[in-house]
């Protein structure tokens, strides 16, 4: 209850300082939504998937910064993430989170750091025939290793890579503008890295497929879906895919809100972890 | 398969009958006073307004005015300059064109115009990008 009125106070002071700061600078040219929101990793994209979209509206030339929070809340589990992101030109973008997971039910709380690098190659989200296609990495370091090394995994800390592709179709299906993006991943992390990096069952890194689909209802209201595989290496627990649903609302440049029902499959031996996800962007 | 595409079709019907986007648009009174709108919000955008230095703006109303109509299919022939000429050496950028595309939403959304017809407009002009960006 305390972590959520603090993100709720925190949510508050940031749309104070944004409205004041209204006449400043305006957050960049890229259009609206086109920042996609900030993923529970640090870096931009849906909720649970990097896309290739870069966050902030930096366009060419310019400079942007993003400043989110997350909070996710299953059954027995629940993290939360404070992160953080620059990017320019449309080009690049660096991000960092730090993730604290709370086991509410079986005791203790694990930490993690995410320092995260993102470049588009070529093509572009909206224009053009071509998707945009970028590549990424997630440098992870798991800040409590104990536990996960009880349980058999065999580093704290490792580097997850990417390739994403996401385009737009701004008159798809009910004339809505549709986005999709699909993303590989090369990783050996055990959820997400909390629970460290290979394992006593499968050691080495693999291939996992990630997906998500949105519709812009109108120019501010999204609302989508996202699919995210996940590895599965050690023997204590089986680790499964992650989903969620969610609604995005996109009120203006300067700030996103992303809410989610999301079911993260079983989760360290318990079972059925569903819940929410809520999430809070400012961009500058 | 025939039943299921006829289903499918009678289920966007209600979508696709009605009004067309040049009707939902205003016709060429409705286009002329959201173009009016966009190069009246482009006047006031430091970002791009050079683009348009020592132009005769009541011309480019025109030609934007009957550019769209014509694109959405209303009784107008767009005559002017391809958008590869027009634009030449101007040095577009993308964050300029996507600039001028928020002015253009602003501008459709102070009208009222419905998402659908947003977005079919839209979609009728992106392709133009290719023509008017040099990067």
């Amino acid at each position: 209850m305390k972590t959520k009125l603090s993100v709720a106070a925190c949510a508050c002071a940031m749309a104070v300082a944004l409205t004041s700061s209204v006449h400043a600078k305006t957050p960049g040219s890229k259009l609206l939504a086109t920042g996609g929101a900030s993923t529970i990793e640090g870096a931009g994209g849906g909720g649970i998937v990097p896309w290739a979209t870069l966050s902030s509206y930096a366009d060419t030339g310019e400079w942007g910064a993003t400043v989110n929070l997350s909070e996710v809340s299953v059954d027995d589990f629940r993290l939360s993430v404070k992160g953080i992101s620059a990017s320019w030109n449309n080009r690049i973008e660096v991000s960092y989170a730090r993730q604290t997971f709370d086991l509410s039910t079986i005791g203790g709380e694990l930490e993690q750091n995410i320092v995260g690098a993102k470049v588009r190659v070529v093509g572009d989200l909206v224009y053009g025939d071509l998707p945009q296609i970028s590549v990424g990495a997630q440098h992870k370091i798991n800040q409590s290793f104990a536990l996960p090394s009880a349980v058999g995994a065999l580093d704290d800390s490792d580097t997850d890579w990417y390739v994403s592709a996401a385009k737009a179709w701004l008159d798809g299906p009910f004339h809505r503008t549709w986005v999709a993006n699909v993303t590989a991943r090369n990783t050996r992390a055990n959820q997400l890295g909390l629970l460290g990096f290979g394992g006593d069952d499968e050691a080495d890194s693999r291939w996992v497929a990630e997906a998500s689909v949105a519709m812009f209802i109108n120019r501010y209201w999204a609302v989508g879906a996202e699919y995210r595989q996940k590895p599965d290496n050690l023997t204590f627990a089986e680790e499964q895919d992650w989903r969620d649903i969610f609604v995005a609302y996109f009120p203006s440049k300067r700030v996103s809100l992303v809410g989610a029902y999301t079911d993260l499959g079983s989760i360290a031996g318990l079972d059925n972890q569903s819940g929410w996800y809520l999430s809070v962007q400012a961009a500058f | 398969m025939k039943t299921l595409l006829f289903s499918l079709l009678l289920l966007t019907a209600p979508l696709a009958a009605g009004e067309s986007v040049y009707q939902q648009l205003g016709e060429k009174e409705g286009i002329s006073a959201i173009v009016e709108e966009m190069l009246y919000r482009v006047g006031g955008d430091e970002r791009i307004v050079h683009h348009f230095d020592g132009v005769d703006i009541v011309h480019v109303h025109e030609q934007i005015t009957l550019q769209v109509c014509d694109v959405v299919g209303g009784p107008c022939e767009y005559k002017g300059e391809t958008m590869q000429v027009s634009h030449e050496g101007m040095g577009v950028t993308h964050a300029d064109f996507n600039a001028l595309v928020e002015h253009l939403i602003a501008a459709m959304e102070k009208h009222e115009v419905p998402v659908a017809a947003q977005n079919q407009l839209l979609a009728a002009l992106a392709p133009m990008y290719e023509d008017i960006v040099q990067e």
